[in-house]
């Protein structure tokens, strides 16, 4: 059974809550990169490359019985931690669900400025495009 | 060497704190931050002289042409330009480049025809050229770096016999450091009759520079990285060219005589100033010139020069560091990456820890490609950055480094 967007947020924002020390949260975001759920190498292609990033990053969705499961690489440990916070937020999510949610726990675990307009990671496109993708299976479902 | 301790207090932005800790600004040859006195000059010329130059009969406006005009009058005399009008004021160097690729591509680019650049430009005298061959359906001839990021002269040499109309050459890259030979380079083109810009957006805070003694036909840089503000600089061009270079931009100000079916232009260098100019900004340049001509050319580059060499074998010490850039002939910019560590995460952890570098490609993608590498951090020092800095800034690598390995 997969727990709803808001369980798993909070979820990860405990997580969080357990380090006061900037550092202590970097390397447990870097050892979350490692559990990314890999994207398939045939979808390594330019055509799933976020673009506005300075790291690499790739995106890869699948639409299943009703709910989006998403599957991502960085070549930046940081992005990827990241990129896996976000898929651990979204994946297997309902495309409703996917689109409703604020991500605000990105926020509450000191990492809002990731997703600065000014901040070059492209971790705003990665979020658009994720929504993207469930507006469009939510699309072509509806048909 | 200059008293670095004197002047990190002139400039309020160094003394904050970034993430509870003291700045480290390492970002210089991106921009420098600037100093009171030229904070001071953009509130003063707001408060007490702001009017709209020239033509004003009115007090206001005499007073703020007169101080505009001088501004000019002092850096003809800083870089040794022939006369005052070979200064035309530009919201930068790139604007500066842009105005030469358009107007003295023009005037002598036909079909098929070349331009010479080094593969080390920025893109800001990459692309202007680029553009300008494809209009013409000419060619951009691009003269290789070795291994080190030296220009190679030789290679130059050759392309040089395929007859450019024009060469475009950085005085220093600001991707890799290196100073390149700027004055051969000069002489060589000219030996073919060939003129030649120099982009000196990287040299105008850390070198003198006497255009007569270059011999160069133009010469480009921005106020902003030499401790002034944004949104101005300068393009100096021999009065022969600018003469017979047509305008640039066209509307007020450059203008002579003006009516439905023709206008004659203004003489030199308002013939290249259309429109209102950033006044402020280039007062503030002025004041930020003096400033750096007060501290003196020579103590700044040998305090760079020792910032370099300190920063350089510090680095090196670092296991699998690599530094891309290794000219005999180098400038305070150190471009490097550690093992595979990606600059991203490299500059992030950086900054956490209250270090300001720059990560990515530093608009020179074609350099990047040329190493093989995503992009590179680069640390680039100014005359305010200390020893103690460089002892943080390596402490701080060494701490990322663990918890990225």
């Amino acid at each position: 059974m997969i727990m709803k967007t808001e369980e798993i947020q909070a979820q990860i924002i405990s997580e969080f809550a357990a380090f006061d020390d900037w550092m202590d949260k970097y390397n447990l975001l870097i050892e979350m990169g490692k559990d990314t759920p890999m994207i398939d190498a045939r979808f390594k292609t330019n055509n799933h490359l976020i673009s506005g990033c300075q790291s690499k990053v790739w995106l890869h969705a699948e639409y299943v019985d009703g709910k989006v499961f998403f599957t991502a690489d960085s070549d930046a440990v940081i992005t990827k931690g990241i990129v896996n916070l976000l898929i651990r937020a979204l994946s297997g999510q309902s495309p409703d669900d996917i689109l409703a949610t604020d991500l605000g726990f990105l926020d509450q675990i000191g990492l809002k400025e990731h997703l600065s307009p000014t901040r070059s990671n492209g971790l705003l496109s990665m979020v658009q495009q994720m929504k993207l993708y469930a507006k469009v299976f939510k699309l072509k479902a509806g048909n | 060497m200059p008293d670095v301790a004197s002047i990190r207090k002139l400039f309020p932005a160094l003394h904050q704190e970034v993430y509870g800790k003291p700045l480290i600004y390492l970002d210089n040859a991106a921009t420098t931050q600037k100093p009171q006195q030229v904070i001071d000059r953009l509130v003063d010329y707001y408060s007490q002289e702001n009017s709209n130059i020239h033509r004003g009969v009115h007090h206001l406006s005499q007073k703020a042409t007169l101080a505009y005009e001088s501004a000019r009058v002092f850096i003809a005399g800083l870089i040794n330009a022939n006369h005052s009008h070979e200064i035309i004021f530009t919201r930068g160097t790139t604007e500066s480049i842009n105005l030469v690729a358009s107007s003295l591509g023009n005037l002598l680019m036909q079909q098929g025809d070349k331009v010479l650049i080094t593969a080390m430009e920025h893109h800001s005298n990459l692309v202007p050229w680029q553009q300008l061959c494809i209009k013409h359906r000419g060619e951009l001839l691009v003269t290789r770096f070795d291994e080190t990021g030296t220009t190679d002269l030789n290679h130059f040499k050759e392309l040089l016999t395929r007859k450019p109309k024009i060469v475009a050459i950085a005085h220093i890259s600001n991707a890799l450091g290196t100073i390149n030979p700027i004055q051969e380079m000069i002489r060589l083109s000219h030996e073919q009759g060939i003129p030649v810009l120099v982009d000196g957006a990287q040299s105008i805070a850390h070198s003198a520079i006497d255009v007569q003694q270059l011999d160069c036909d133009f010469f480009a840089f921005s106020a902003h990285k030499a401790y002034g503000p944004m949104g101005a600089g300068v393009l100096y061009g021999k009065t022969k060219w600018l003469e017979k270079m047509p305008p640039y931009h066209f509307g007020g100000e450059m203008v002579d005589k003006v009516n439905f079916t023709e206008t004659t232009f203004n003489i030199l260098p308002f013939k290249f100033e259309a429109g209102t100019p950033n006044v402020e900004a280039v007062l503030g340049m002025e004041t930020a010139l003096k400033f750096v001509k007060e501290i003196g050319y020579e103590n700044i580059t040998a305090h760079e020069d020792a910032l370099l060499r300190y920063a350089t074998q510090k680095l090196m010490e670092i296991d699998d560091m690599k530094i891309f850039g290794s000219s005999p002939h180098k400038a305070a910019v150190i471009s490097f990456q550690i093992g595979n560590i990606h600059p991203f995460d490299m500059g992030t952890l950086l900054d956490k820890m209250g270090i300001a570098v720059r990560t990515g490609h530093h608009c020179a993608q074609p350099v990047m490609d040329a190493f093989d590498v995503p992009g590179t951090v680069r640390a680039s020092f100014a005359v305010y950055n200390t020893f103690q800095e460089i002892d943080t800034f390596i402490a701080a690598i060494k701490k990322a480094s663990a918890m990225l390995a």
